[in-house]
């Protein structure tokens, strides 16, 4: 028998077999992404339950909610704009030069992120009281410029933009590394200096960069505290925002009251990120 | 035209020392070698994109070595073409001649002229998206020639084409570079395509540039023989 003859033979023996299955894949994938969905689902959920519609409501009519509720979006607002502002010259030239001291200045703008929150706070207070002789910051803004930032509305900006202008430049340099540097080279080969390369190639292209930039600024600014209340304070209807009206509701025994309002920031926060992405799909049709 | 006068260029790995050459005015030159030779590297410091150590490049008689790649006035079309994603068809053909504040009505009257000798009339409103491979070629092309440059420069401007596109390409290049004068350094592994279109062929190996025949039957220049 020939060997042709011969896989005939067995090839009619042995019939094909589907073996290959993804289940299995899907199913553990699967399986082990829903559990971190279900957490911030049951998260969400027991909130919901454990208030009701006219605890909410009873919160949100309180003038000192109000107030916070106001400055939130305000403070977080312009937390988010001077983030931006800042984030996208800073995130293009670590993207995009070579430059001494880069390593550090890379370093230098990830402190905010690793760095605990009230330690932050308590920096900034130490940065405006500190003597330099008969000169200090907190005391030339108050006296001399008319302008004082501890324990008011300034430094609640202030503590905010420290933190969400961290999160913004890595989210600006991660696109700019995206974003094919020779088209830059070629429109200088055109006639263009690296300003006009930057301002009319580069920074067009960057726009979803910016809307995602943004986004995480203003939400790490909503979520920000612990460095608002070391140095900003939480004086009701002065520096109080929606999260430390959390913490001041939780201290003095309302725990309804704290659950609604940390229900209002997470449909804040929802609002601002639906109202962003369709801001955006918009964008690129 | 183009003069390379022992130019010394560092990138990544390699080195190129003492690079001598010279392209005269509407000559059509090719540049030929294998990957990785630094041919690329030659045309980047040619544009103004790369640094040399030493030497001089002089372009039309100036020193233009540590000139910003903005004033040397030459056309750029590099290897992955890198159009403008926001831009439309229209818009990469008017860039230069904005840049340099040409009047509106100039403008139009320039790409209109592009765009018909390019045979992208049609495009001039479309965005960059969905291009084919050739018309890509064509508006790079464009926007490089758009602004009427001394100099046109091609990094392997044909690679990634289909040989019927390819072949139409390679027409336009000649045709073009005939109308406009423009002296071109153009980068190719393609001997067939280098016969078909160089004046003048050199070849890039061990870190120098040679010249050679322009047809491989052809003799090499008595200048460049060493048997005279």
């Amino acid at each position: 028998m020939t060997d042709t003859a011969t896989y005939r033979t067995t090839g009619t023996k042995s019939k094909l077999k589907r073996r290959c299955a993804d289940l299995p894949f899907f199913l553990v994938m699967s399986g082990i992404s829903s559990c971190f969905i279900l957490l911030i689902v049951l998260l969400l959920a027991a909130d919901l339950m454990f208030t009701s519609f006219e605890d909410f409501r009873a919160a949100v009519m309180k003038p000192e909610i109000q107030s916070a509720f106001r400055l939130t979006i305000l403070s977080c607002t312009i937390a988010a704009l001077l983030s931006i502002w800042v984030a996208t010259p800073l995130g293009y030239l670590l993207s995009r030069y070579r430059f001494p001291g880069r390593l550090l200045i890379d370093t230098i703008v990830d402190i905010p992120i690793v760095l605990p929150p009230l330690v932050l706070g308590l920096s900034l207070l130490i940065l405006f009281h500190l003597p330099f002789g008969n000169w200090e910051l907190e005391a030339w803004l108050r006296d001399d410029i008319g302008f004082p930032v501890t324990y008011r509305w300034p430094a609640v900006i202030l503590a905010q933009f420290s933190v969400s202008c961290a999160f913004a430049v890595r989210t600006m340099r991660v696109t700019f590394d995206q974003i094919n540097p020779r088209a830059e080279d070629v429109a200088r080969t055109l006639g263009c200096s690296r300003g006009q390369a930057f301002l009319q190639i580069a920074l067009p292209q960057s726009w979803r960069g910016m809307i995602a930039a943004t986004t995480i600024a203003w939400a790490r600014a909503l979520g920000e505290f612990g460095p608002i209340l070391v140095f900003a304070g939480a004086t009701r209807m002065r520096t109080e925002v929606l999260s430390t009206t959390v913490f001041l509701e939780l201290s003095i025994g309302q725990l309804n009251a704290a659950v609604a309002v940390s229900l209002l920031m997470v449909a804040m926060a929802v609002v601002v990120l639906v109202v962003l992405r369709v801001l955006g799909t918009g964008l690129t049709s | 035209m183009i003069e390379f006068q022992k130019v010394c260029i560092r990138a990544g790995d390699f080195q190129l020392n003492d690079v001598s050459f010279e392209i005269s005015s509407g000559q059509y030159a090719v540049l030929m070698g294998r990957t990785g030779r630094g041919k690329t590297t030659i045309l980047e410091s040619l544009c103004g994109l790369r640094r040399v150590q030493s030497g001089t490049i002089m372009i039309r008689g100036m020193d233009v070595t540590d000139w910003p790649p903005a004033d040397r006035e030459i056309g750029y079309v590099p290897q992955d073409l890198a159009l403008f994603p926001t831009f439309s068809v229209a818009e990469h053909l008017q860039f230069a001649l904005r840049l340099r504040r040409f009047q509106a009505t100039q403008i139009d009257r320039r790409v209109n002229e592009l765009a018909e000798m390019l045979g992208i009339t049609h495009l001039l409103k479309r965005q960059i998206e969905g291009l084919s491979g050739g018309e890509s070629q064509r508006v790079a092309l464009g926007r490089a020639l758009s602004f009427r440059p001394s100099v046109l420069l091609l990094d392997e401007p044909l690679s990634a084409l289909d040989s019927e596109t390819r072949e139409e390409i390679q027409t336009l290049l000649r045709t073009l570079t005939e109308n406009t004068g423009v002296t071109t350094l153009h980068i190719t592994h393609n001997a067939a395509e280098a016969t078909a279109l160089a004046d003048r062929r050199f070849h890039i190996s061990a870190g120098q540039v040679i010249e050679e025949a322009v047809n491989p039957e052809q003799q090499p220049k008595p200048s460049d023989s060493s048997s005279g």
